[in-house]
């Protein structure tokens, strides 16, 4: 367009016939899009807060998301927190790869875009694979599901009187806060039992309760909601990936924007993962 | 000084207007190969805001319709239905023996439900700022068409597949949901709850989550087009009120209805999965249901995040055709443009956090609640502000007393009427007498349910050669305002008493109460009221297709003297709205009457006397 050659002063930005923000309506809808979907997850989050705050107690990060998904918690050479951090640090350097396609598609350097979009993808995958891999563990080996959550977390001192062959014994101690994971064998749950040893129920036997139900509820749908995210997005990058390479991008007067707005799409929901990260791995 | 402007409307357009070379790329002009293409699956904006427009008619008929069975139930508990049976089949329980005919009680509140739903989304939400964003965005802002054509194509057809889930619910074999249209658990989360609860709330869910995609995919584009793809000249201040209203509005659906779709998964993961989210500690039937930890208010504060918002996504489009309407029809200037925008966009901010003045008798915490109290009082401001500038725009005007505009200045009364209980309501202490009685059932129809409808009312007159390029007939339309106005009030005034009374929103009969029994007649009266206003109401649909058809043809662009630029395209304007270059813009929208010209359109550019007066 005509306008678009000559300088607009600072005022006449906004005086119609021009685009305000110098963004074209694809830009700009991709925003919004972004705008209404970083309130969704601001909604699943909130929900994860309320319901985590009105829970006496809460499963300890540190104790469910152990080095490797190989492993049970408890057990020896448990090093938490590390499988979750390399997944977060897979899922952001693809959001550097895909800075570079986008910087590559600016210079209209069509192999260049190629090669970053794919390590972006792979990275994506990397991800999701990840993610399998301990969607996996919690299901199969630590049989979390929708509706049962094994992962507790002591609200009273004690002391087991029964050992459940991995990291408890009998006469194992523990105090508030201190977690602990409900094996189940033999197709059946073995809560241990206990015996309280302070306050006003000292002396009497109780058994390990399951841990807050919404615990695997919200990690498995929030997770879950966010995985979805980034296989739209691994799918849509290839997507446009294929269009890059058979060139249609390059004849276009916008040239590479769609790998622009897929980038705007795929760091946002490297964003939305720093905030299940912290809620779901720090807090 | 007054001095009078001549211009030729072509020769000005032609020299002076915009141009987007429009013709160096064709693919405008492909859409509208065949039938199919230019009037089913149209991407033309104009065909979408009349599909949006009709579709909501059918529903608001549907929703109608049902408030008259169950007003026939609440005024005439007594009498036989049974003449409805061949339309409502077996939800009309008929007595063997007598022969008389019973609402099923159980679809009764089906029927409340569904009304309320259908209303507040398919025809107040869909129906009024789908019907005129689609049509006067792109008209008034001065461009060829919505920023993404095919979006706003996918929009509407997401909310005619919303629709058809929500109808194939009315005819399942449990019947539709009956759970009240707000959808709270545990009515909602547990199939086994009521027979409204099982498959019928399923389809509730999908459809509104249909209609959410429909929602963003409109809104999305709204905003884009209002921001990237105004004409030269049009600047933010010189949109039509019109244009602002639809503007915030779609940003506030932007940002609410997401939440709102989040709440309805988690209810769906309830209700499909058992999770316990919006449930704990729940027995039917004397048997202990195995749900712990989660609570049925974190529901409800989702649901109001958007549900709040929700009344000022149909209120905002309704005040803004209502200032457009009263300032061309009283031929003078909006009294205090800016501060009408200003009160637009205060609105639009304290909407977003009132939202739990829905949840006073819910167990949310007292202190929690000042602070909903508070900002809901507060609304009052911006409301009173707008009020105020509605009625000094008549003021003194030379007002055309047409059918749009009585709806225009009926939607003030109403507006009026309705927004002094919301002071009472928004008092958490008044609303635990007032609260879930037929008071709040009064206040919300008048200020949003009735008032919106005037709105939309109002612009369909006014818009009606635009859309169909033939005129409403006036008779029909001015008795079809008064039996409105009158009807209306005459249904919902009388509410207030019952509901001080204390009389239950809701419930299936009252005469069976004697506290209630006294107000019988009153319930009948109501039930007349209704039943005329809905006859008003098919009045307006006959008149409708009617004129469509064989209505006063349109003959001169713009008919109504007005300023916006959505009367300077053709009368059947094809696809890209104006054959040459888009008009420029130069001055507001409301030069009603300024120097002794009785209106100055927005393209014609400004004389040097009014170049001197700006620059001062």
């Amino acid at each position: 367009m005509a306008t678009e050659s000559t300088i607009i002063s600072e005022k006449e930005r906004w005086d119609g016939g021009t685009r305000p923000m110098g963004a074209s309506y694809g830009k700009l809808m991709m925003w919004y899009f972004l705008l209404s979907d970083a309130f969704t997850f601001s909604a699943f989050l909130i929900a994860y807060g309320a319901l985590r705050v009105s829970n006496p107690s809460w499963p300890v990060p540190d104790f469910v998301f152990q080095l490797l998904p190989e492993s049970l918690p408890g057990e020896a050479g448990g090093w938490p927190l590390i499988f979750v951090t390399f997944m977060t640090f897979v899922l952001l350097f693809s959001s550097y790869t895909m800075v570079r396609a986008v910087q590559e598609g600016a210079r209209e350097n069509k192999q260049g875009v190629t090669v970053w979009m794919v390590w972006t993808i792979i990275g994506g995958l990397g991800f999701l694979g990840c993610q399998a891999w301990e969607w996996n563990t919690l299901i199969a080996k630590e049989h979390m599901t929708v509706l049962t959550n094994p992962f507790g977390a002591h609200v009273e001192s004690g002391v087991y009187l029964e050992g459940d062959g991995h990291d408890i014994t009998e006469g194992t101690t523990f105090v508030p806060g201190d977690p602990y994971l409900i094996h189940k064998y033999e197709g059946e749950y073995h809560q241990l039992k206990y015996r309280v040893t302070e306050g006003e129920e000292t002396g009497i036997v109780k058994e390990q309760s399951f841990g807050p139900r919404a615990f695997g509820a919200l990690f498995f749908c929030i997770t879950g909601f966010h995985g979805f995210h980034v296989l739209s997005g691994v799918v849509f990058l290839l997507i446009i990936l294929i269009n890059v390479i058979s060139g249609n991008y390059a004849k276009r007067k916008n040239g590479y924007e769609m790998v622009e707005k897929i980038g705007l799409y795929w760091h946002f929901v490297d964003l939305v993962w720093v905030f299940v990260f912290l809620l779901f791995y720090l807090l | 000084m007054a001095s009078i402007i001549t211009y030729d409307e072509k020769k000005l357009i032609k020299e002076d207007g915009f141009d987007d070379h429009f013709h160096e790329h064709h693919h405008g002009d492909k859409y509208q190969t065949g039938f199919i293409f230019k009037y089913i699956f149209s991407m033309d904006h104009k065909i979408i805001a009349r599909q949006f427009l009709i579709t909501g008619m059918i529903w608001a008929i549907i929703g109608a319709a049902m408030s008259i069975v169950f007003r026939l139930q609440l005024g005439f508990p007594e009498e036989s239905l049974a003449w409805l049976k061949p339309i409502l089949g077996r939800w009309i329980l008929l007595n063997e023996e007598t022969g008389i005919g019973t609402l099923d009680p159980q679809f009764y509140y089906a029927l409340v439900t569904m009304h309320g739903t259908i209303i507040v989304f398919f025809v107040l939400t869909a129906g009024l700022s789908g019907t005129f964003s689609n049509l006067l965005i792109p008209l008034q802002v001065g461009a060829r068409d919505m920023a993404s054509p095919f979006l706003n194509m996918l929009s509407y057809w997401f909310f005619f597949l919303a629709g058809a889930v929500m109808m194939y619910s009315l005819f399942l074999n449990t019947g539709p949901f009956s759970g009240g249209w707000t959808g709270y658990p545990p009515l909602s989360a547990l199939p086994q709850a009521s027979s409204g609860s099982a498959g019928g709330m399923t389809l509730w869910l999908v459809s509104l989550v249909l209609f959410v995609v429909s929602v963003l995919l409109g809104g999305i584009n709204y905003i884009t087009t209002i921001l990237n793809l105004r004409t030269k000249g049009m600047s933010l201040w010189k949109m039509p009120l019109t244009i602002w209203a639809f503007f915030v509005t779609a940003i506030i659906g932007l940002l609410s209805f997401p939440v709102l779709a989040s709440g309805f998964f988690l209810l769906m993961f309830d209700r499909g999965l058992g999770t316990s989210f919006y449930l704990s500690d729940i027995f039917i039937a004397g048997q202990a249901l195995d749900y712990v930890g989660g609570s049925p208010i974190l529901y409800q504060h989702l649901f109001w995040f958007l549900g709040h918002p929700e009344v000022y996504i149909i209120i905002l489009p309704a005040m803004g055709i209502v200032s457009e309407v009263l300032s061309v029809h009283a031929r003078k200037p909006v009294f205090g443009y800016k501060a009408m925008v200003y009160s637009i966009l205060a609105i639009a901010f304290l909407s977003f956090i009132v939202w739990a003045h829905h949840m006073f008798m819910s167990g949310v915490n007292p202190f929690l609640s000042n602070f909903f109290v508070i900002f809901t009082l507060i609304i009052a401001v911006p409301s009173a502000v707008k009020v105020f500038n509605w009625i000094t725009t008549l003021w003194g005007g030379q007002i055309r007393l047409n059918s749009a505009m009585l709806f225009a200045i009926g939607f003030i009364s109403l507006f009026v009427s309705g927004g002094l209980t919301g002071i009472f309501l928004g008092n958490s202490a008044i609303d635990i007498q007032m609260h879930d009685t037929y008071f709040v059932v009064a206040h919300f129809h008048i200020v949003m349910g009735v008032a919106a409808m005037f709105g939309m009312f109002a612009g369909i007159y006014h818009w009606f050669p635009k859309m169909f390029g033939r005129f409403m007939n006036e008779t029909l339309g001015k008795i079809h305002f008064w039996m409105t106005i009158i009807g209306a009030y005459a249904i919902f005034w009388p509410m207030h008493y019952l509901g001080m009374a204390g009389v239950p929103r809701r419930y299936y009969r009252f005469d069976s109460f004697e506290a209630f029994e006294q107000f019988t007649a009153m319930n009948q009266f109501i039930t007349i009221a209704a039943i005329i206003t809905f006859g008003a109401s098919i009045l307006f649909v006959v008149n409708f297709f009617y004129s469509m058809n064989y209505g006063k043809k349109q003959k001169v662009r713009n008919p109504y003297g007005a300023n916006t630029l959505e009367w300077t395209t053709p009368i059947e304007a094809g696809h890209g709205n104006w054959e040459g270059k888009i008009p420029s813009v130069h001055r507001w929208p409301y030069d009603y009457g300024k120097d002794g010209n009785e209106f100055i359109p927005q393209y014609v550019p400004l004389t040097e006397e009014e170049k001197l007066e700006e620059s001062h």
